[in-house]
C-alpha cells in the first residue's frame, strides 16, 4: 500500500491540535506517516505520533526551527516525499503555516494543491465548499501527488496505533530564502475555550454589542455553552475584539452545530462565513435584519435582556 | 525600488455569486469589481513608494481580455504602470498555474517587492502568494497587517491563529497583506484622467514563453469534477421578545437536543 504523509506542527515538543484527525484521514488513503520539524531529536514526538497511527515519523531536526517562516516545513515535506518513495497523498492542516507549506510543496515537487477540504473519499477525490458553502465542489488531482489541506472536524474516527518509527531527514541543504520570525506575540495555545474553526457551538457578536466592555456578554454566553467566541467584521473594525475572531468572507469560515448571532445584522459577507451552520439562532433589535432570513430561531429584542436570561436557562439545565 | 502589486477582478461579494454548472468555473457574467483586498494591497504599495522616493509601482493582473478595470483602478489610485496577462489558453488556470504565469511575467522585470492580497474573495485558496514566492525564490512575508520597508529590509506583523508574529527579511521579497493593512485612498477626477495616459503592457502565453501544453483548465493540477449548489436556507421561527425569549431559545435548543 502507498504511503500517505501528514504534516504535523509542534511547538516546544507539544503537538498541534488536529494531528489525530490528519492521521485518521491519511489512514483511509494509504499507510499513514508523519512529518515533523523540531529543534530537538524528535524521539518523544515520534512515540506520541506512533500512538496516533503514524507508521513512520520523518523528523527534520532544525536548530531554531521556529525562526524561519514556513520554508523548513516545505523542505521537510519534500525530503519526506523523496525518502518515502511511493506517496499516495500529502495531507496538511488548516493553519496558515501548514496551508502555505502545502501550497509551496505543490510547486516544488509537482503536486495538485487542494485547499480547504471538508471531505475525502476513499478514491482520493475531495470535497470543498465555494462561496461560503453556497456550492459544494468535488475535485481530483489531474496530475501529480494530491496535497490536501484539511479543514478541522472534517474526518471522523481515528487511526490504529502504529510503530512510529523515527526516520531522520537531512534538510541542511535547504537554500530557500525565508523571512525571519523575530518575536512571537501569541496567546498560550492552552485556552479554556474551543478553537473557533472547529467548535461545536459558536457565539458571535456584532456592532449591536456597542462597546468592547459590553462584548464580554458574548464571551459569557459562549462559556455557558462551552462554545467558541466569534465576531462580525463590524465588531472587529470597531475594535471590540481581535481580527482572528472574525467570522465571514474575509475571516474564518465556521460550520458548527449551533451558531448564535448577537447584534449581527447578517450582511451577505458575514453569512458567507457561517451559513453552513446546522442551526442558526439570532438575536437582534432590528426585525428587518437579514440574519433573520436564515435563522432557525430568531428573537427580535434587546440582547442585553435576552442573553442574560438565556445564560441562566442554560446554566439551570446543566445544574 | 521596483514594486509589483497583484490585482484582479472578482464577482461582487454584495451580489449573488455563482459557479457555472457547465464550465465548473466562477460565473463572471455579472458585476465584476476589483477585489477589496487588492485595493488595500495597492494602498500598501503606494505607501511604500511614498516612504521610499524614486520607487515605481506596477499593477499586474491576469484575466480575460476585457478585464482591465482592476488595473485602471490601481492606476487611478497612483500606480505608475500596468501589466495585463491575458490569453484564452490561460482560462481555467488553478492556483499553481496562475502562480507560474505570474512568476514568468515578474521574474525578468526585476521587482524588489511583490505585494498581494492575502486571499481573494472568489477562490479563497490563499495559495498563490506562497506559490509565487516559491517560484521566484524570494522570502515570503504573508498575512501582514503592518508593513514597513526601509534600508533594504521589509518587516511587519504576520497574523496567526493565536495572535501575531513579527517577521523580517531582506529584499527582494513577497508580501501579502490582510484587510487591516490600510484603508484604500479614493482616486480624484484628476488622477482618474491621468490614469488613462499611463502605460499598460499586454502579454500572452507566447510572450511569457509558457508551454501551451501546461496552461489552462485542461492541463490543471487540480480538476473540478462536479459542482452542486446548496439549496437556499429557509428562515425558521422569528419571535418578538415578550420577556421570555431567552428561556424560549434554551427550550428550542433543548428540544433539538443541541444542549
Amino acid at each position: 500500500m502507498s504511503n500517505t504523509l501528514v504534516l504535523v506542527e509542534q511547538s516546544g515538543g507539544a503537538l498541534a491540535r488536529g494531528a489525530a484527525e490528519l492521521l485518521a484521514a491519511a489512514a483511509a488513503l494509504g499507510t499513514p506517516s508523519a512529518v515533523v520539524v523540531t529543534d530537538g531529536d524528535g524521539a518523544e514526538i515520534a512515540s506520541q505520533l506512533g500512538s496516533l497511527g503514524a507508521n513512520t515519523v520523518y523528523v527534520a531536526s532544525v536548530p531554531g526551527d521556529a525562526s524561519r517562516l514556513v520554508t523548513p516545513l516545505v523542505a521537510a515535506l519534500a525530503a519526506a516525499v523523496t525518502a518515502s518513495g511511493d506517496v499516495a497523498a500529502v495531507i496538511v492542516g488548516s493553519t496558515l503555516d501548514s496551508r502555505e507549506a502545502g501550497a509551496r510543496l505543490a510547486v516544488r515537487i509537482g503536486g495538485a494543491y487542494q485547499s480547504d477540504v471538508v471531505g475525502i473519499a476513499d478514491s482520493g477525490a475531495v470535497t470543498q465548499q465555494a462561496f461560503g458553502g453556497a456550492f459544494t465542489v468535488q475535485s481530483t488531482a489531474g496530475k501529480g501527488i494530491p496535497i490536501i489541506s484539511l479543514r478541522p472536524n472534517s474526518v471522523a474516527g481515528s487511526a490504529p496505533a502504529a510503530a512510529g518509527t523515527l526516520v531522520p531527514l537531512d534538510v541542511s541543504n535547504d537554500g530557500a530564502p525565508a523571512a525571519t520570525v523575530t518575536a512571537r506575540h501569541e496567546k498560550s495555545a492552552v485556552s479554556a475555550r474551543p478553537e473557533l474553526q472547529s467548535a461545536d457551538i459558536v457565539v458571535s457578536g456584532g456592532r449591536g454589542l456597542g462597546s468592547k466592555e459590553k462584548f464580554v456578554l458574548v464571551e459569557e454566553l459562549a462559556d455557558a455553552f462551552g462554545g467558541a467566541v466569534g465576531a462580525s467584521r463590524a465588531a472587529v473594525d470597531a475594535g471590540y475584539v481581535e481580527h482572528n475572531m472574525q467570522v465571514g468572507q474575509t475571516g474564518v469560515t465556521v460550520s458548527p452545530n449551533v451558531y448564535i448571532a448577537l447584534g449581527i445584522s447578517g450582511a451577505i459577507q458575514h453569512r458567507a462565513g457561517m451559513q453552513s451552520a446546522k442551526t442558526i439562532i439570532a438575536i437582534n433589535k432590528d426585525a428587518s435584519a437579514p440574519i433573520f432570513d436564515i435563522a432557525d430561531f430568531g428573537v427580535v429584542g434587546d440582547l442585553f435582556t435576552v442573553v442574560p436570561q438565556l445564560i441562566d436557562a442554560v446554566n439551570a439545565r446543566k445544574a | 525600488m521596483k514594486i509589483a502589486v497583484l490585482v484582479k477582478e472578482v464577482p461582487d461579494t454584495w451580489g449573488d455569486r455563482k459557479i457555472d454548472p457547465t464550465t465548473k468555473r466562477v460565473d463572471r457574467s455579472g458585476e465584476l469589481v476589483i477585489d477589496e483586498i487588492n485595493e488595500k494591497a495597492v494602498e500598501a504599495a503606494l505607501l511604500v513608494k511614498e516612504a521610499n522616493p524614486g520607487s515605481e509601482v506596477t499593477a499586474v493582473t491576469m484575466g480575460p481580455s476585457g478585464s482591465l478595470d482592476a488595473i485602471r483602478k490601481s492606476l487611478a489610485m497612483g500606480a505608475d504602470s500596468g501589466i495585463h496577462i491575458t490569453d484564452d489558453g490561460l482560462a481555467g488556470s488553478d492556483a499553481s498555474q496562475t502562480s507560474a504565469a505570474l512568476a514568468t511575467a515578474l521574474a525578468p522585470r526585476g521587482f524588489d517587492l511583490v505585494i498581494t492580497g492575502n486571499e481573494s474573495t472568489d477562490g479563497r485558496t490563499a495559495a498563490v502568494p506562497a506559490m509565487l514566492a516559491e517560484r521566484l525564490g524570494i522570502a515570503q512575508l504573508t498575512f501582514l497587517r503592518t508593513l514597513e520597508v526601509s534600508g533594504g529590509t521589509v518587516s511587519g506583523e504576520r497574523m496567526t491563529e493565536d495572535g501575531h508574529v513579527d517577521v523580517s527579511a531582506p529584499l527582494p521579497a513577497l508580501v501579502s497583506v490582510t484587510e487591516q493593512i490600510a484603508e484604500a485612498r479614493y482616486p480624484n477626477f484628476k488622477s482618474i484622467m491621468a490614469a488613462k495616459k499611463k502605460p499598460v503592457e499586454t502579454i500572452g502565453i507566447a510572450g511569457l514563453g509558457l508551454d501551451a501544453a501546461e496552461t489552462g483548465g485542461s492541463n490543471s493540477w487540480s480538476v473540478v469534477e462536479a459542482v452542486t449548489p446548496r439549496p437556499p436556507r429557509a428562515g425558521g421561527t422569528v419571535i418578538k421578545d415578550d420577556g421570555t425569549a431567552g428561556t424560549q431559545i434554551a427550550d428550542f435548543l433543548a428540544a433539538a437536543k443541541l444542549i
